[in-house]
């Protein structure tokens, strides 16, 4: 079946790893979030297996015949008998992902990669930032934080996305922005008419959060951009390098170090990150093609 | 035979004569042997039916850009330097289909399928051969996530190395220290000696395995001049290296410099083709391809060797992130000689000089790492930050 | 699919050789299973029932020479939902596009005893400078195996894996020893995209480039290497100047060799 002129290509046994073999998952429920992203509840078809990550971790998602993408988890870990993905439709196979119904087959390899560092939170300030999509692999951690909320000390949520329409998870941001467990703040890059709350990029939203700098521990994940920006102003305001986390994204194929594809200087994103802490990740952030 | 014993360490010497022994004891064995042979106008890695399939009387004569292959002296079997292919192409096969499934009414099912992978002994491996295997072993078999493709291949492999007596002129293993001389992960390894009357082989004994095949081989243990012609044969080959590559503080060198302009002339003539890391033994990146018949009934998932080079390596929605070949050429090197080391202990070069000989335009890695270092210490512009980094004093700091 | 419309493919001919639409009909062992999974709708080198468009698939072959033909593919981009270029002539003007090099009106006047009755265009232009294409398969002729791909791809709604990158990562890969570098033979692999197996370094000769300038093409390098094994100016402009001549990146190399050439 080589795409190829006149090759062929070997074969092997079937003493593969199971990481190596997309798992089969139903579909239980689909629930659209925007215009283009949806989030799927899906369980393990055969087994009555759970799959347990860390808040974080990505799986990789495989729609037969169409191909295979990396969509971090964005359940709660407290539940691995259920598995959620938020997914948005932009490529082939997310967009094959989000057209499946109820009862549709995903494979699914995982979980991969290194995870947010709830468990050194503990005792600390935390201070989540979250740009668009971003948000999805971040709720794993507001999840976590509810179910043993006394063990951090006062806790942000900090959330941009372009326009109003493309917020995510509007029931549950709602429900944390009413209670006082996290104080929660949206923010959109453009407003349209009848939104009331905060205009501006979700690095505004900084100031309006009460921490600690000294003893606060930050988890930033959204688009490269943005999180060069929100590490600044994490900075400027006394948080060091250390406590920075934030979330790559790269060419991710295998998931297990060996492709290559998802290199940045000595790290591999599907395995050494996709969360890195900053300062170790910094001399090759944000340089030009690196 | 004497009463040599033949033990892990000790040398024996084989007359040329009987080296075919050493070819019906493999093939007795089970091996597929895979030795040099005269191909296509190179010396490359085939398979051998017999001893006469070895490239007696040949060598080449490679430079940047260039090979020839050439009459050599006598009738010597191993005066090669390297060919295109490593042991790579065999135990890390260029296309491997990862599994197969079928369509089923509840989505999919995986196809068991139970092919063996061949048993392969090689033979006429240069050490630095050798080490790109080695290095291979701790990428792809240790860690978290051990290939079972390459493992199942490597864990069969019996190994006849050759000590290099001719260097090439595009290697530099003694920079490396990789070779000439083969240290580790052979069952057997051969000095080869042309006298005026004689033509026979100094075998080092690297393993049980290769114990047991030489005792089924006439031999007898070497004598002292024996030994030393060998010895003397590969130092030879060690003072006429072609290539040099200083290998002090290459990994600091290299991170520091990231941004140097530098990588702009060193890209210049970069074609991007990536036949580097086509024959490079230590390049391990693949891509995978999801495939399905017309009916879309069957799907498989194949793996290919990847390059670095190409824009798809790093395409994510909106582009490839390393869309220059500055950016690319850049990622090859520093991967090689710097990020290789934090990731595996090793740097990811073996000095087999492969990628100069084989890069179309003879782009030269020894001769690109050393005007680096020369440009640094010049002074020469100081590496240039990208914009919203010239403010930020933090230096890199590497683990 | 089971029950559903099959997707309705159409293939035409413009300036070209009908070589690409050759390649199709030579998968002959494919040629059935294609025609299970699609209804072949509009292929007149292959049947004359011609089905009415829209079309979900339309494969167009040869590149837009005359007037008639650019209204003709408008057309063709009109009633057809997927549309994929074939081929080098479809793809990067053809071996016809070396007029762009010169006053086409010349050619006409010295062709055709009625220059008058010849309309046509000045340039030989692949499709895409007349329409939008979903999609462009290289080749002189397009490979067989890449059609079967494109199509299945089309059909199940996937990434066709078709590589942009250069010939010699497939030639490497298929054990080909380079023909530049071993036998000092010039060849176009480095900057010529993948796609035909390495047909011509199998058989001991360089490539011609049928597949067109592969994803980041560096000609001027490799036409100072081919300088060094000892080629002219006017040979290098020789070799860009064949089955894709327009492409840009060769066609701005063979220019600027042409001036050297000129000068020298």
């Amino acid at each position: 079946m080589s795409t190829h002129a006149g090759e062929k290509e070997i074969q092997t046994s079937t003493r593969l790893p199971a990481l190596m073999v997309p798992h089969r998952f139903y579909v239980q429920k689909v629930k659209r979030e925007t215009r283009d992203t949806y989030t799927l509840e899906l369980q393990p078809q055969n087994t009555p297996g759970e799959l347990r990550f860390a808040p974080g971790q990505f799986n990789m998602l495989y729609v037969f015949g169409v191909g295979e993408v990396p969509i971090s988890i964005s359940g709660d870990p407290a539940r691995p008998d259920l598995l959620l993905h938020t997914v948005r439709a932009v490529g082939a196979v997310t967009k094959a992902i989000c057209r499946l119904k109820p009862g549709g087959v995903l494979g699914v390899r995982g979980p991969f990669g290194a995870h947010w560092p709830v468990e050194e939170a503990a005792g600390a300030d935390v201070i989540i930032v979250a740009g668009g999509i971003g948000l999805a692999p971040l709720r794993p951690v507001v999840y976590h934080i509810l179910s043993g909320r006394e063990r951090y000390g006062r806790v942000a949520l900090l959330y941009g996305a372009r326009n109003p329409d493309e917020i995510m998870y509007r029931r549950e941001l709602s429900h944390w922005t009413e209670r006082p467990e996290i104080d929660t703040h949206i923010t959109v890059d453009k407003a349209e008419a009848g939104w009331e709350g905060n205009v501006g990029v979700v690095t505004t939203l900084i100031p309006k959060a009460e921490f600690d700098p000294q003893a606060t521990v930050a988890i930033v994940c959204g688009p490269e951009i943005m999180m060069r920006f929100t590490v600044i102003e994490l900075k400027k305001r006394g948080v060091s390098e250390e406590k920075i986390y934030i979330s790559m994204e790269r060419n991710m194929q295998c998931g297990t170090g060996s492709c290559g594809h998802c290199q940045i200087g000595p790290y591999f994103v599907c395995k050494d990150g996709p969360v890195f802490r900053f300062d170790l990740i910094q001399p090759f952030f944000g340089k030009r093609e690196i | 035979m004497t009463g040599f014993p033949a033990k892990i360490g000790s040398r024996a010497v084989l007359e040329r004569r009987n080296l075919q022994k050493l070819f019906d004891v493999l093939s007795t064995q089970g091996y597929r042997i895979i030795g040099p042979t005269v191909r296509d106008g190179v010396i490359a890695y085939g398979e051998l039916s017999s001893v006469d399939d070895l490239p007696a009387g040949w060598t080449d004569e490679q430079e940047g850009a260039f090979y020839r292959l050439k009459k050599g002296e006598g009738n010597a079997l191993f005066h090669y330097g390297t060919g295109p292919d490593s042991l790579k192409r065999f135990l890390y096969p260029p296309l491997v289909r990862l599994w197969k499934a079928r369509r089923e009414d509840s989505g999919f099912r995986i196809v068991e399928e139970n092919d063996e992978p061949p048993k392969y002994a090689f033979i006429g491996v240069h050490p630095c051969d050798l080490h790109a295997v080695a290095i291979q072993d701790k990428v792809l078999m240790t860690g978290e996530y051990a290939d079972p493709f390459y493992a199942l291949r490597r864990r069969k492999v019996f190994v006849v190395a050759v000590n290099c007596v001719k260097a090439g002129g595009t290697c530099f293993c003694v920079s490396m220290k990789t070779g000439p001389k083969a240290t580790a992960g052979f069952d057997l390894a051969l000095t080869e000696i042309l006298e005026e009357e004689r033509h026979y082989l100094v075998a080092e004994i690297g393993s049980e395995a290769g114990a047991s095949v030489l005792r089924e081989i006439p031999h007898k243990e070497a004598s002292a001049s024996e030994q030393a012609a060998a010895e003397e044969a590969v130092a030879e080959a060690a003072r006429r290296m072609g290539r040099v590559l200083d290998i002090t503080g290459i990994r600091d060198l290299l991170y520091e410099n990231l941004e140097h302009p530098f990588w702009d002339e060193a890209a210049h003539r970069c074609l991007t083709c990536g036949n580097c890391t086509m024959v490079c033994p230590t390049c391990f990146c693949t891509t995978v391809e999801d495939v399905t018949d017309l009916s879309g009934e069957v799907a498989a998932r194949l793996r290919r060797w990847d390059s670095c080079f190409t824009g798809e390596f790093t395409y994510i929605h909106g582009g490839s992130v390393r869309a220059s070949a500055r950016s690319r050429y850049r990622q090859w090197l520093v991967h090689k000689l710097a990020a290789w080391l934090d990731q595996f202990g090793t740097l990811g070069c073996v000095g087999c000089g492969r990628c100069i000989t084989w890069c179309p335009v003879g782009i030269d890695i020894t001769a690109v790492a050393r005007a680096l270092r020369e440009k640094k210490a010049a002074g020469l512009p100081a590496p240039a930050g990208t914009p919203e980094k010239q403010g930020d004093r933090h230096e890199h700091a590497c683990r | 699919m089971g029950e559903k419309h099959k997707p309705k493919l159409a293939v035409w001919k413009f300036g070209s050789c009908a070589g690409c639409q050759l390649a199709l009909l030579n998968l002959e062992d494919e040629l059935l299973e294609i025609a299970g999974a699609v209804e072949i709708a509009y292929f007149l080198e292959a049947s004359r029932a011609a089905v009415k468009g829209p079309y979900d698939l339309s494969l167009a072959e040869g590149s837009i020479t005359t007037p008639h033909d650019a209204e003709r593919i408008r057309e063709v981009r009109r009633t057809s939902r997927y549309l994929v270029a074939i081929g080098a002539c479809a793809t990067g003007g053809g071996i016809q596009a070396l007029r762009n090099f010169a006053d086409a009106d010349d050619f006409v006047r010295t062709v055709y005893a009625t220059p008058k009755y010849i309309e046509t265009l000045a340039e030989s232009m692949p499709v895409s400078d007349h329409v939008h294409v979903d999609f462009e398969l290289r080749g002189c002729p397009v490979n067989g195996r890449q059609l079967l791909e494109l199509t299945s791809a089309f059909l199940h709604g996937r990434r066709p894996n078709i590589p942009t990158y250069s010939l010699c990562i497939e030639c490497k890969q298929r054990q080909i020893p380079c023909v530049m570098v071993s036998k000092g033979t010039a060849c176009l692999g480095p900057v010529t995209q993948a796609g035909c197996g390495a047909l011509c370094p199998a058989h001991n000769r360089g490539c011609y480039g049928c597949f067109g300038p592969m994803e980041t093409p560096n000609p001027e390098a490799l036409s100072e290497q081919w300088k060094r094994l000892g080629l002219r100016d006017e040979e290098i402009v020789r070799a860009y100047r064949g089955f894709t001549a327009a492409a840009e990146a060769f066609k701005k190399e063979s220019e600027a060799r042409e001036k050297q050439a000129i000068q020298s």
